[in-house]
């Protein structure tokens, strides 16, 4: 049957099982967005476009699925760009279809054109002008193959006006042909039986697990290998949840922010064994200090990733879930009681502290009660800045797809739209948006989403008054001229929740912190927002500077 | 790993010949400051397979990982870095330089020594084409500036990986 092409697009996203997409319209999308009309697929209005591409990145790191998108040309184009960006950065894959002017106007600066594949194509993992109608079904088809296989990522697809006018027999093809583009899912057989070798010869290993054990669902298996040869774990930002910090074991998260024992355990040790981690700056501070007696063992299926910031003595390029089932099946424990009772004294003796004897309302207190009262099973989304550290320390993570937050890019005002798609992806799930006052504000129009559908999201503001993580570096280096980081004009968080139709809470006492959370937690039908009022000058230690080694680690206030 | 080491790379880049497949290659090179020194495009024996050849001075470990990341774009089909592999480099170039009755037969000598042909001449200009590997043509530009070079254009180099025997 002959159709539109504007319903060509609906019956491509049909035939890939979309049911949920996110987005806003416009002028040139009005013919796709009436193919949507009478479609199944349920198509969730945002307030703004970054805050459509965040909530299906959320929905899709939730979920494990495709986050897809709908938006106009020119500035709904160019509003989706920061969250095509931040998903590109953290790896999560996306298929984000974009209108354009009819083919015969572009480069005409005609109204609400912007060359948006031009625009995002350093921040995309692939894009598309569909030039053709007869292309477009491929296209979409690649594109969704392409962001969800290899290391995953967001693909745009432009699609001019008068495409969807055109008319042409339907037909959705049943694989792709992109000679290209062929990832490498299993790793060499020989890189493998070494690596085994030098796990089992090694004296001080530590595994390092990154985002890539998530994507991959390879948490069992990393269980597995932890299992097979006793090695204490660390995990990076966006690790979170790849191994149950409830773990002996569990060294929590490494880097700038993580814990003193993870990242004095990763310097002294003689074998990192890195799984889908990419050795970002925050992870390694100053690099040419880092791990300065260790051999690396590292596994990750993108091949730019490998030896590109440290020297790897065995990389083996392929999906972490192929690769780890295939060492299990090798791998010999080594012999280290003494390195492990070690790094066990160590996590004993240099906790994650902070002053619980105070009377004020601690941040790191608050993260401590929700991780209680939702029973460390909640879906953790968070902004950006010192509330997303507190939320890595202090909630422990267990299970893989619980802790959604943007790690590369550091995008404030992602964590509620975020948290939105999460919701949708888990209707029957707790979801708690980890939030500052400074954030949530990037984004707040979204509020309204989950008022309209009824979503109990609980987004917990840590409200200190400032854009906390900048005014800690000011106080620390910059001798504390907080230039422009108090925020002096706030609005009331309570009132502005209850104009949006959702539950607002205050807490300004210690003693109030467990009923607000447990009101929150009471109520199904709509959002709360708890407006905390924590300490205001409450610092993030452990704290390793920006370039600086563990052995630079500030621990605690300096008198 | 934290030294920096220049050192001029020439890559062959087999891509897609489609809209949009050089603005990604070089971005990649634009994205990290990078100046590239030649660049040549055409299609290849096959219609909708196009080769690039580009020059450009880089970091190793800069230029290391910009050779994966070209690998990772899903338009390029094959990086193969000529840098160091036995390979025929050409180049064209067209000079046009100054004449004059005095100096006008030791240009001729010149061109002739190094096989450039005389593709226009008028009064007062001479147009010379050269073929060659850069470097001759890089000697030849240095004789032929002493005469006064009005207007030059060099095609950019390709290069050619030869048959391993």
């Amino acid at each position: 049957m002959k159709m539109r092409g504007a319903r060509i697009v609906v019956e491509s996203l049909l035939c890939e099982n979309v049911d949920y997409m996110f987005g806003y319209p416009g002028g040139v999308v009005i013919p796709i967005f009436d193919e949507l009309y009478s479609s199944p697929i349920k198509f969730i209005l945002t307030r703004h476009e970054q805050g459509a591409v965040h909530a299906a990145d959320g929905f899709a790191r939730a979920t494990g699925r495709p986050g897809v998108v709908l938006a106009t040309s020119g500035p709904g184009a160019t509003n989706l760009v920061t969250g095509l960006a931040t998903a590109n950065m953290d790896s999560v894959p996306l298929v984000v279809l974009t209108g354009q002017v009819s083919t015969l106007l572009i480069g005409n600066d005609a109204f609400q054109e912007a060359d948006i594949t031009g625009i995002t194509r350093p921040v995309t993992k692939h894009n598309y002008l569909v030039q053709d109608i007869k292309d477009l079904a491929r296209i979409i088809k690649e594109a969704f193959y392409i962001a969800t296989t290899g290391r995953p990522g967001p693909v745009l697809v432009d699609i001019p006006a008068n495409l969807c006018h055109e008319l042409l027999e339907f037909e959705y093809p049943d694989h792709v042909e992109l000679r290209g583009y062929k990832p490498t899912y299993k790793g060499h057989p020989m890189q493998i039986k070494k690596a085994a070798e030098m796990i089992s010869q090694s004296k001080r290993p530590v595994i390092y697990a990154g985002g890539g054990v998530i994507i991959s669902g390879a948490s069992e298996e990393l269980r597995a290998l932890v299992k097979k040869t006793g090695i204490p774990v660390t995990t990076t930002l966006l690790g979170l949840g790849s191994f149950p910090e409830t773990d002996p074991l569990a060294l929590e998260m490494l880097g700038m922010h993580g814990t003193f024992y993870a990242n004095h355990t990763v310097n002294e040790s003689d074998l990192l064994i890195a799984i889908g981690a990419r050795f970002d700056d925050r992870v390694t501070g100053k690099i040419s200090e880092f791990i300065p007696n260790a051999k690396v063992i590292h596994i990750d299926i993108d091949p730019a990733s490998v030896s590109k910031n440290v020297v790897v003595d065995v990389p083996i390029v392929g999906d972490c879930k192929h690769v780890l089932a295939e060492l299990n099946e090798i791998v010999k424990a080594p012999q280290i009681d003494e390195w492990v009772k070690q790094t066990l004294e160590i996590k004993k003796n240099h906790p994650l502290t902070y002053d619980t004897e105070s009377d004020t309302v601690k941040p790191q207190f608050v993260i401590e009660r929700i991780y209680e009262l939702t029973k460390g099973d909640a879906i953790v989304c968070t902004e950006v800045g010192q509330h997303q550290m507190w939320a890595a320390q202090y909630y422990k993570f267990t299970k893989p797809r619980t802790f959604i937050s943007s790690g590369g890019l550091g995008t404030m005002g992602f964590g509620l739209p975020a948290s939105i798609g999460a919701q949708f992806g888990n209707p029957d799930k707790i979801v708690v948006d980890i939030s500052g006052d400074g954030s949530l504000q990037m984004n707040i129009q979204e509020l309204i989403v989950a008022v309209q559908f009824e979503l109990p999201v609980i987004i917990a503001i840590l409200n200190n008054g400032f854009l906390g993580m900048v005014r800690q570096w000011q106080q620390l280096f910059y001798d504390r001229r907080y230039s422009n980081t108090c925020i002096k004009c706030a609005p009331d968080f309570v009132k502005l929740a209850e104009a949006y139709g959702a539950q607002g809470l205050r807490v300004t006492k210690k003693e109030e912190v467990d009923g607000a959370i447990l009101k929150a937690l009471a109520e199904r039908h709509r959002p709360t927002i708890i407006d905390f009022q924590v300490e205001k000058e409450e610092n993030v230690y452990p704290f390793v500077p920006s370039g600086k080694t563990v052995k630079d680690t500030i621990m605690r206030e300096l008198a | 790993m934290n030294q920096s080491v220049m050192h001029q790379y020439v890559l062959s880049v087999k891509v897609e010949n489609r809209t949009g497949v050089l603005a990604r290659v070089v971005g990649l090179f634009s994205a990290r400051g990078y100046n590239i020194d030649s660049l040549s495009v055409s299609k290849t024996q096959e219609d909708d397979i196009s080769v690039i050849t580009l020059v450009v001075h880089g970091d190793d470990r800069v230029i290391e990982q910009v050779k994966k990341q070209l690998n990772k774009l899903i338009d390029v089909i094959k990086v193969t870095d000529h840098t160091d592999i036995p390979s025929a480099e050409r180049e064209v170039a067209m000079i046009k330089v100054q004449l004059t009755p005095q100096k006008r037969v030791e240009i001729f000598q010149i061109a002739q020594t190094f096989k450039a042909e005389i593709i226009d001449i008028t009064q007062k200009t001479l147009t010379l084409e050269i073929m060659g590997h850069p470097t001759t043509i890089d000697n030849f530009i240095d004789i032929i500036s002493s005469y006064g070079i009005k207007d030059m254009i060099r095609s950019g180099r390709i290069s050619f990986a030869r048959e391993r025997k």
